[in-house]
């Protein structure tokens, strides 16, 4: 009889559905209505007993009653409900009329929280589902070596520095920078490769270009100050003199600290003295921008 | 071998330099049951091996000098970009189909100068701290970009709505563990999809010796060893986020350079210093993007039609071959 079962069960010997902690216990049997391990929700001590359990979505009512007590197999009856919230409760209070208040309180209360949960589920499966993929740790190893490796063997800074010159060699900046010597080495080119006579007219032309530059630098330069370094430059400018080609360095403080661009030619952080040199004159004349 | 053993029986680091070893000819180190002895014995062989390799380097060297002039050119040593396996898709400059394809390709408006690139720069949902600036960084690298949070709008309900407001490109960063680990590049009007794998970011507190803030002057663009015909494409998707005009004045450069798969961006800053000198500062976040799948139309996991997808069973068998 129940009492017996409980007091043996429940209280006093070992039941393996029951789960222990510090301020309750549970059960953990899949018929128990509460899910708490009480005399009145133990579905092994109560000969008379209803539960709520859901498969696949659906719902179904649970019974057992003390007539099939003996017969194991056929113990517990099982009534699909309604897919209706109210209609299923309905269905639960006629099959359940005359049985214990408890019993039909809880079970009504088991039905909703389990429909509740099966809409919540709906709900979220037509959501984005975030994906878990394991990583696997050989694997990421594996990358993460062969990235460093990778790293070394770019050399990247070297890469974007030949990148850079490159593109400036193939004079897609244009006017900006004006690295006279580079165009000094293409006339240079040139004039192995053609008469002197052609690379006089070039010459000429390229000094008329010159002279055309040196006045847009005037224009532009109102910053120079430092003659300092006039001496330094007086020895390499001579050598260069030779050439009969301008040279033009550029004085500027790095005043502007990055945010400002730079219109016009390239800044330099160290002052530098704009010396122009005029072609006709003799090698000792120096004349000084303003 | 009992004597000679004996002798170095109690050996240990304090013995002397190694003379010549003389071992009976079926004799190798790893016979030794003894382990302190085997470890001792193991590393007077590689002292000898070393010296050995030292002294044939010597006579080479001498040799070389003796012959001057008429000296073998140096060999070449064997780096793992030399010994790539050859790929047959490597693009040719001068191929003619792949010009062609070029003409045609999704990216044509973007290099035939009909479209302004529109960056709409997202993450997934809920991004933690270090994604959110790391968000906002990229926005300040890329021009023309915009950062719109996503609070769990499906990317399938985007997409239109960003084709309809005129974006060429959208940026999906992926994040997992407060960390973004992920990067979905998508070209809009019906454009490729790449994803990749992103690792080590770097953000510009965290970047040494970094320069000040970039300005809003459109960048240049380096794409270094973009090779086979899928690099190609991969390459000319970066490409397309950038204006086509970049402003020289800001000297700004953002590079795409490829290394064995292994895509690294940085963004410098440069100057000119003479003709043969240039220094670069670097601003900018950095990050390495290893690509996962290139799909054919805009972002859909399920039904899209990917071009390539890394196999790792398949792809991953040999250290020299690569695929971008």
């Amino acid at each position: 009889s129940p009492q017996i079962v409980w007091s043996m069960l429940g209280n006093r010997q070992f039941c393996s559905y029951k789960m222990t902690t510090k301020t309750q216990n549970f059960c953990r049997n899949e018929y128990n209505l509460t899910g708490l391990c009480n005399r009145s929700s133990c579905p092994l001590a109560n000969s008379q007993y209803a539960t709520i359990r859901e498969e696949k979505g659906r719902c179904y009512l649970y019974m057992k009653t003390i007539e099939r007590a003996a017969f194991p197999r056929r113990l517990w009856e099982r009534v699909l409900l309604n897919k209706n919230y109210e209609k299923a409760l309905e269905q639960i209070d006629e099959n359940l009329i005359y049985w214990p208040r408890f019993i039909r309180h809880k079970c009504k209360q088991r039905f909703t929280k389990i429909t509740q949960y099966l809409i919540r589920i709906r709900k979220l499966t037509l959501k984005r589902q975030r994906k878990l993929v394991p990583l696997r740790r050989k694997i990421e190893r594996r990358e993460r070596r062969r990235e460093e490796k990778a790293l070394i063997a770019a050399q990247l800074d070297n890469a974007i520095e030949k990148e850079l010159l490159e593109r400036l060699k193939q004079d897609t900046y244009g006017d900006i920078y004006n690295f006279p010597i580079h165009a000094f080495d293409k006339a240079l080119q040139q004039q192995e490769a053609e008469s002197e006579s052609e690379s006089d007219a070039e010459r000429e032309e390229e000094d008329d270009e010159d002279v055309d530059k040196r006045e847009f630098v005037e224009a532009e330069d109102s910053d120079l100050s430092d003659f300092e370094d006039m001496d330094k430059l007086d020895t390499s400018s001579e050598e260069e003199q030779e050439e009969e080609e301008e040279v033009e360095k550029k004085a500027l403080h790095s005043k502007s600290k990055g945010k400002t661009p730079l219109k016009g030619p390239a800044r330099r952080k160290r002052p530098y003295i704009e010396i122009e040199y005029e072609e006709e004159t003799e090698p000792t004349t120096k004349t000084k921008a303003a | 071998v009992g004597g000679a053993m004996a002798a170095d029986g109690g050996g240990s680091a304090g013995q002397p330099a190694p003379e010549r070893v003389l071992f009976p000819p079926t004799f190798s180190v790893s016979e030794i049951k003894n382990k302190q002895r085997r470890h001792f014995m193991f590393l007077r062989w590689k002292q000898q091996q070393r010296k050995e390799k030292l002294a044939a380097k010597k006579k080479r060297r001498k040799e070389r000098e003796a012959l001057g002039d008429k000296a073998p050119p140096k060999a070449i040593p064997k780096t793992i970009e030399n010994q790539r396996v050859y790929d047959e898709t490597t693009v040719d400059p001068n191929d003619e189909e792949v010009a062609f394809d070029e003409a045609t390709d999704e990216f044509a408006p973007y290099f035939n100068r009909e479209t302004v690139p529109k960056i709409l720069i997202t993450t997934s949902d809920r991004p933690r701290g270090r994604t959110v600036r790391f968000c906002e960084q990229l926005a300040t690298v890329i021009p023309n970009s915009h950062v719109y949070y996503r609070r769990g709008l499906a990317l399938k309900r985007i997409i239109p709505q960003c084709i309809a407001r005129d974006f060429t490109d959208l940026i999906v960063i992926n994040e997992d563990r407060k960390i973004p680990n992920g990067l979905v590049l998508s070209h809009l009007p019906e454009g490729p999809t790449a994803h990749f794998r992103m690792s080590s970011v770097r953000l510009r507190k965290e970047i040494k010796r970094k320069g000040k803030e970039p300005t809003a002057h459109a960048p240049e663009v380096i794409l270094n060893n973009f090779t086979t015909r899928l690099g190609h494409s991969v390459g000319r998707m970066f490409a397309s986020l950038f204006p086509h005009d970049p402003h020289f004045l800001g000297r700004q450069v953002a590079t795409f350079h490829n290394q064995r798969d292994y895509i690294f961006f940085r963004f410098h800053r440069y100057i000119f210093k003479s003709e043969k000198k240039v220094g670069i500062q670097e601003l900018g976040p950095r990050f390495t993007l290893k690509l996962r799948s290139l799909q054919k139309g805009t972002f859909d996991s399920k039904f899209g039609e990917y071009e390539w997808i890394h196999k790792r069973r398949e792809m991953d068998t040999s250290r020299r071959k690569f695929h971008l």
